[in-house]
């Protein structure tokens, strides 16, 4: 689905999000309040400009406490890379975007993200890694690394690599081992109204970070859950 | 057998050597520890060694009598980069940091970000940790990033570092998301010569973090100034609100307009008033304390 | 990956009483070493995992040399070996049996 369905879809009486740079920010009526959107489109890198200003939006919603919801809509690239960017502290502008996210959710907000394009690396972190509920369309590619970059730094042939993403989502990009590892919740129907399907997951909204928990159910992060609790068990002295 | 403390260099240390040193002598007790061999369940599939801590030391210590929970990396097994294991060990270290309340939990970072043979594991770890760190810290506890080790803190790691509520580096303790390398291979040479060492150091490097608020301590390489740093620190973390952040974004959004253009960290130094950019690699702590002390917006709570 | 497990007798126990140690670290021409108290006081069992293969009889050379200088009875060694060198593995052996006796 590109951009402009899926706005289409979420806010059939229209809306007031546009795309600028790349960079996707505005709002529309949503169960009888509103749903406030940010976003990177059309594969876009983001850097230390796009970092702020997304996260300049995430906080004024905040600053209004309406407790509307945030959908943090994705199909970039990965961070930007540049000298420039990381003289600057890039990292500092990512971490502001996630913080931000991360406190708008604390703060009454719901934070769902939708990936739909691409994603990669520090820019999946700092957007919609950072929500509390991940949901991805059919034909969305998130990944850290493509596999000819695997292919290079692990120093292992591309068929051999190839021939293992089919039996170990652990490392392999794509969605279906984001989705195996837990990272995205759920994969929605874009034959439905996106409106109710995201309705339904912010209706659905459970406590703390279940993506661990979902990694071992589906198979992706075998130990995950079971390492965490067991350190934490310790932790408090059992 | 007591550590010299003052002797021990940070950057050359292992992650157990700078966790035994920096705590108050003893007081360390490891979680999941080497022999439990709860090892990386992915490496064997790529024909690579494990290690029976999966790269990473966490547990409970003291620091001045204190209660803290601490983890720490180590650099050398597979660069430092968040596994499975690894990144589930410090995750389920924060969360139980949500219960106890320590006085603080300290990451001793060393990391070049995401183990790619397990790549979607360790992403989605780094982003569970960053958000236990939020929810850690919106409950008053503060979470103290120390950097200084030989792989730094890159991709993830720098992420996961901008999270904290406060920041040491010493001078090797590069932080940033994209490595030198990693920009050289996507953009050329032109871009970002990797091989030029003195640019990664004045680009990615603790001075250059400290001069422009991006760290809150610098410190000198050995384990003795880390913990005088984490001590101080401590005690003067910010909270983690809406005022912190619209802080942050105001301090972020000042670097962009004041520094924007330069090409080079001696610009954005001189910019600050740093008297003689060209000196400030050369200068030992004390000396670049004077001079972080004679810039403005070092100093800060926008974090 | 190759596994290798050696399995001494020894005529002496590892003299002190500390339940374990690890030292080295698991990286290119390096190793680490875990070892634990846990055997009967005579026996000694060293178990590898090393990425290096076809070294079968260097490391059993290493080790019986190790064996019969440190006499490390009541020990289990347990190493995750990053490709080091046989006078790298003999120097981490005789650390890690020096931090049991400490």
């Amino acid at each position: 689905m590109t951009l402009a369905e899926i706005l289409a879809s979420l806010f059939p009486g229209g809306h007031a999000v546009t795309v600028a740079d790349g960079l996707v920010s505005g709002e529309g009526p949503f169960a009888g309040g509103r749903l406030h959107v940010i976003g990177v489109d059309g594969d876009t890198p983001l850097g230390i400009e796009g970092a702020l200003a997304l996260a300049g939006r995430v906080l004024d919603a905040v600053r209004a406490c309406d407790r509307s919801p945030i959908l943090v809509a994705v199909d970039s690239d990965s961070q930007r890379m540049s000298r420039r960017d990381e003289l600057l502290g890039l990292n500092e502008y990512l971490a502001h975007l996630a913080k931000a996210l991360l406190l708008a959710d604390r703060s009454g907000h719901p934070t769902v993200g939708l990936i739909y394009g691409h994603s990669a690396a520090g820019a999946f972190i700092a957007t919609a890694l950072a929500t509390r509920v991940l949901a991805a369309l059919p034909g969305a590619n998130p990944s850290v690394m493509d596999l000819p970059s695997v292919a290079r730094v692990t120093k292992l042939p591309l068929d051999t690599l190839t021939e293992m993403a089919r039996s170990t989502p652990v490392f392999a990009p794509g969605l279906d081992n984001m989705v195996a590892a837990g990272a995205v919740h759920a994969v929605l129907d874009p034959g439905k109204s996106l409106a109710e399907q995201v309705g339904a997951l912010i209706a659905g909204l459970a406590d703390g970070d279940a993506r661990d928990r979902l990694g071992a159910e589906r198979g992706g992060r075998p130990v995950a859950a079971e390492i965490a609790d067991r350190v934490a068990e310790r932790a408090r002295g059992a | 057998m007591a550590i010299d403390r003052d002797a021990l260099s940070w950057y050359e240390a292992s992650a157990r050597q700078r966790v035994d040193a920096l705590l108050d002598t003893g007081s360390f007790a490891e979680f999941l520890g080497p022999e439990e061999r709860r090892m990386s369940p992915h490496l064997p599939l790529f024909d690579l060694p494990r290690a029976f801590d999966d790269g990473v030391v966490v547990g409970r210590g003291r620091l001045d009598g204190r209660p803290v929970l601490v983890a720490a990396q180590e650099g050398r097994f597979m660069g430092g980069a968040f596994g499975e294991v690894h990144g589930a060990k410090l995750v389920g270290l924060l969360r139980a940091a949500r219960e106890i309340k320590p006085a603080a939990v300290l990451i001793l970072f060393d990391t070049g970000g995401v183990r790619l043979q397990e790549a979607n594991a360790g992403e989605t770890a780094i982003a569970e940790t960053m958000r236990a760190i939020a929810e850690v810290r919106a409950d008053g506890v503060p979470v103290i990033g120390l950097i200084g080790g030989r792989a730094g803190a890159y991709g993830g790691g720098g992420l996961i570092a901008g999270t904290c509520s406060r920041l040491a580096v010493s001078e090797g303790g590069r932080i940033s998301v994209s490595g030198p390398e990693v920009i050289e291979t996507n953009k050329g040479a032109e871009e970002f010569d990797s091989r030029d060492r003195a640019l990664v150091w004045r680009t990615m490097g603790g001075k250059h973090r400290r001069l422009t608020g991006g760290a809150d301590a610098f410190c000198a390489d050995s384990v003795s100034a880390f913990r005088e740093a984490a001590r101080a620190l401590i005690g003067r973390a910010p909270a983690f609100d809406l005022a912190t952040l619209e802080a942050e974004h105001a301090r972020l959004r000042n670097r962009l307009e004041e520094f924007g253009d330069c090409r080079d960290a001696t610009e954005v130094w001189a910019r600050l008033g740093v008297n003689d950019p060209d000196a400030v690699p050369a200068m030992d702590a004390r000396a670049f304390d004077e001079t972080v002390a004679g810039v403005g917006g070092a100093n800060h709570d926008a974090r | 990956m190759e596994s290798l497990t050696f399995r001494h007798t020894t005529k002496k126990p590892l003299p002190g009483a500390k339940p374990q140690a690890i030292t080295g670290v698991v990286a290119s021409g390096n190793l680490e070493v875990l070892l634990e108290r846990v055997l009967p006081p005579d026996a000694c069992e060293v178990a590898i995992e090393t990425p290096i293969t076809g070294y079968g009889p260097v490391w059993e050379a290493v080790v019986a040399d190790f064996v019969a200088r440190a006499e490390p009875g009541g020990i289990r060694i347990s190493i995750n070996d990053g490709g080091a060198r046989p006078d790298t593995v003999s120097l981490r052996l005789l650390q890690g049996a020096r931090l049991m006796e400490g």
